[in-house]
């Protein structure tokens, strides 16, 4: 894992005590909220509907079992002794107080953590797949990508007030584990001829108007890739619009000039940029590299007994292949059948850190589906892993079943919310709670936005719920055929809406569809690509 | 009737306006008819509260019901933590919010 040089310590310590003076200044008086709603939205600090909300940034969604149990130790002595894991890989606490955020702050920049850029106009917390470094499919290791993005974008005076926020995610595998291609810029690290450079993908998003991210280039040299960022950046800056918030997203940029014309630009813009040397030395990519060398693996490749069914089942579900043999990916699914999806208890965060550290060479990862991943266990201590988790209420053998939902906070915390939103997915996990049943329908991501703005992803759920606002009343839409992953594409309305118990109904009756429809190994959203809409709508409106 | 609500400046927490001060609970609040936005202006430049604004209320005998179901939540808590709203010993007490 990266560790913080002594410039990194020192701007966070920097910005805690420049954010603890804005503080002491807006409880005396001396600023007022709409002077000091930027200066705390850029530390994090959003008000929410009970208080105030701070996102908590997870570089690329990689921490150690230390920083874990700083998460866990925030929720116990200055929130309600739990946080909840977020879609683009950080976690959120719900209760925080305004006067004590900054001694907060400074206790999360002891062990190299912050809430800087964590919202505001400017580029977000680099996000990237959560299996980075054990993943057998991957070309590279994109972390020193995402590590060296996260440098150059902490406070990159050009881009600290975009015309919109800006996300960033980086893969570096054909499975796309990230949603890379609905962020504003996608990268896939890919190899030609031997030579590691990225695929560009530029104007994906969710929102009010979903795109998926056109190819701008096929192939960007390792050595240019950050001056021909850097220039896709500088093209947004200069045209994105300022003047409208819902058209001010790089996406509709690039739509409305198009991918050719945005192109061109970038890459009369990347001619400039390259003269200002700002791709980074060899030297410093070595640097960072090795920070991400492969811990030393020694296990022998032994596999686990089967003889517990509880445990087979969960060895099948959420157990996925290391590159390494005599090691496996373990993802804890934070999404317990009528649970509140990516929410953790401080108790349950101090369990994965202490698993991380005595089994997993002290790595986690958050995943954008709001899980937990221990990305390198032995296979021989898989069992021992389970029975700690089975204990903590952790184990729970459903990923990428149809209760592992995707689900923002919705009406229950967000300011922004129309509908509740995890009212919905409890519905729905308790509605699915038959463990068999749910092996049976397999593979189904269904995640839920309590508005337009699509944190739940739904644009990108093979089921899809959006909660809307009809004449003060929560409605619930229902979209199908979305994905965030390599088959990426953006969901389609069924029809009219629904109430709460309508949409679960609605919800059963599509999955029912399928299962009668379905042919072979079809997923839900092979089955709904071969045979359209129609079937599923005359099964859910009959 | 119109009721004023924001936030404690300090803590975040959710305040109404009682007439001759700030409670959490919206039972204490109180319809400010007209004036809500001379006390708005002068709560929130005493620092009193943080972000205040009016809304739609609707009485009732056990007093004030915001007409709008985002200000339910925020007057009681988030209906899928029944521990973690102002009435954690009542677990019907959601249904009030919807």
């Amino acid at each position: 894992m990266y560790k913080y040089d002594n410039y990194d310590q020192a701007i966070v310590d920097a910005r805690v005590a420049e954010f603890r003076d804005q503080v002491n200044r807006r409880m005396a008086g001396e600023i007022t909220e709409d002077q000091f709603k930027p200066l705390r939205l850029m530390n994090g600090l959003y008000l929410q509907l009970h208080a105030y909300m701070l996102r908590v940034a997870i570089p690329y969604g990689t921490l150690d079992s230390r920083q874990m149990r700083m998460l866990a130790h925030i929720a116990r002595k200055y929130d309600r002794d739990y946080g909840h894991f977020t879609t683009r890989q950080n976690i959120q606490y719900n209760w925080i107080k305004l006067e004590e955020c900054a001694d907060l702050l400074e206790e999360l920049a002891s062990v190299e953590m912050h809430a800087i850029q964590t919202s505001g106009n400017c580029i977000r917390n680099i996000s990237s797949d959560q299996y980075a470094g054990a993943a057998a499919d991957e070309v590279a290791d994109p972390r020193p990508w995402a590590e060296l993005l996260r440098q150059w974008s902490t406070f990159h005076p050009e881009f600290s007030y975009l015309p919109r926020k800006f996300k960033i995610a980086v893969i570096a595998s054909p499975e796309d584990r990230a949603a890379m291609r609905l962020h504003d810029i996608g990268l896939e690290l890919v190899r030609k001829d031997g030579e590691l450079g990225a695929r560009v993908f530029v104007g994906g998003g969710m929102g009010r108007t979903p795109m998926i991210a056109p190819e701008i280039n096929p192939f960007v040299k390792a050595d240019d890739l950050l001056s021909y960022i850097e220039a896709c950046l500088r093209v947004y800056n200069r045209y994105g619009r300022r003047d409208n918030i819902y058209k001010a997203r790089i996406k509709i940029l690039v739509h409305e000039i198009g991918a050719d014309e945005y192109r061109r630009q970038v890459t009369e813009e990347f001619a400039h940029v390259k003269t200002l040397g700002i791709d980074p030395p060899l030297a410093e990519l070595e640097r960072i590299s090795a920070f991400f060398a492969p811990p030393a693996f020694d296990a022998a490749d032994v596999e686990p007994d089967r003889s517990d069914p509880d445990f087979a089942v969960w060895l099948d579900q959420n157990v996925k292949p290391h590159k390494q043999s005599g090691y496996a990916i373990v993802n804890i699914s934070l999404k317990p059948i009528g649970g509140i999806p990516g929410d953790a208890s401080s108790a349950q965060i101090d369990v994965m850190a202490d698993l991380a550290e005595k089994y997993g060479f002290d790595e986690l990862r958050v995943t954008h589906a709001q899980n937990i991943v221990l990305p390198h266990v032995a296979k021989r201590d898989l069992f021992a892993v389970w029975q700690a988790l089975r204990e903590a209420e952790l184990a729970n053998a459903n990923l990428d079943l149809i209760s592992d939902i995707i689900a923002c906070p919705g009406l229950d915390y967000c300011s922004l919310a129309n509908a509740r939103s995890i009212p919905i997915a409890q519905k729905i996990a308790t509605r699915f709670a038959d463990a068999e049943r749910q092996r049976d329908v397999g593979e189904l991501k269904l995640k839920i936005s309590g508005c337009i703005n699509a944190c739940g992803h739904h644009h990108a759920g093979h089921i899809g719920i959006l909660g809307v606002d009809k004449k003060g009343v929560e409605n619930y839409q229902l979209t199908l055929g979305g994905s965030g992953a390599e088959d990426v594409s953006i969901g389609k309305i069924t029809g009219p809406g629904f109430d709460e118990d309508g949409i679960v109904d609605a919800v059963e009756k599509a999955v029912e569809k399928y299962r009668e429809l379905r042919e072979g190994e079809e997923r839900f959203v092979d089955t709904y690509r071969r045979v359209g809409m129609d079937p599923f709508k005359e099964a859910i409106y009959g | 009737m119109k009721l004023l609500t924001g936030n404690e400046l300090g803590s975040g927490a959710v305040t109404w306006w009682t007439g001759s001060g700030w409670s959490i609970h919206v039972e204490d609040a109180i319809d400010v008819g007209e004036g809500g936005e001379a006390i708005l202006h002068a709560e929130e430049g005493a620092r009193r509260v943080n972000a205040p604004y009016i809304i739609d209320a609707i009485p009732t005998p056990e007093g004030p019901r915001p007409a709008h179901i985002k200000d339910r939540v925020r007057a009681l808590g988030p209906t899928v933590r029944p521990d973690l709203t102002l009435k954690p010993a009542d677990p019907a007490a959601g249904d009030w919010i919807i």
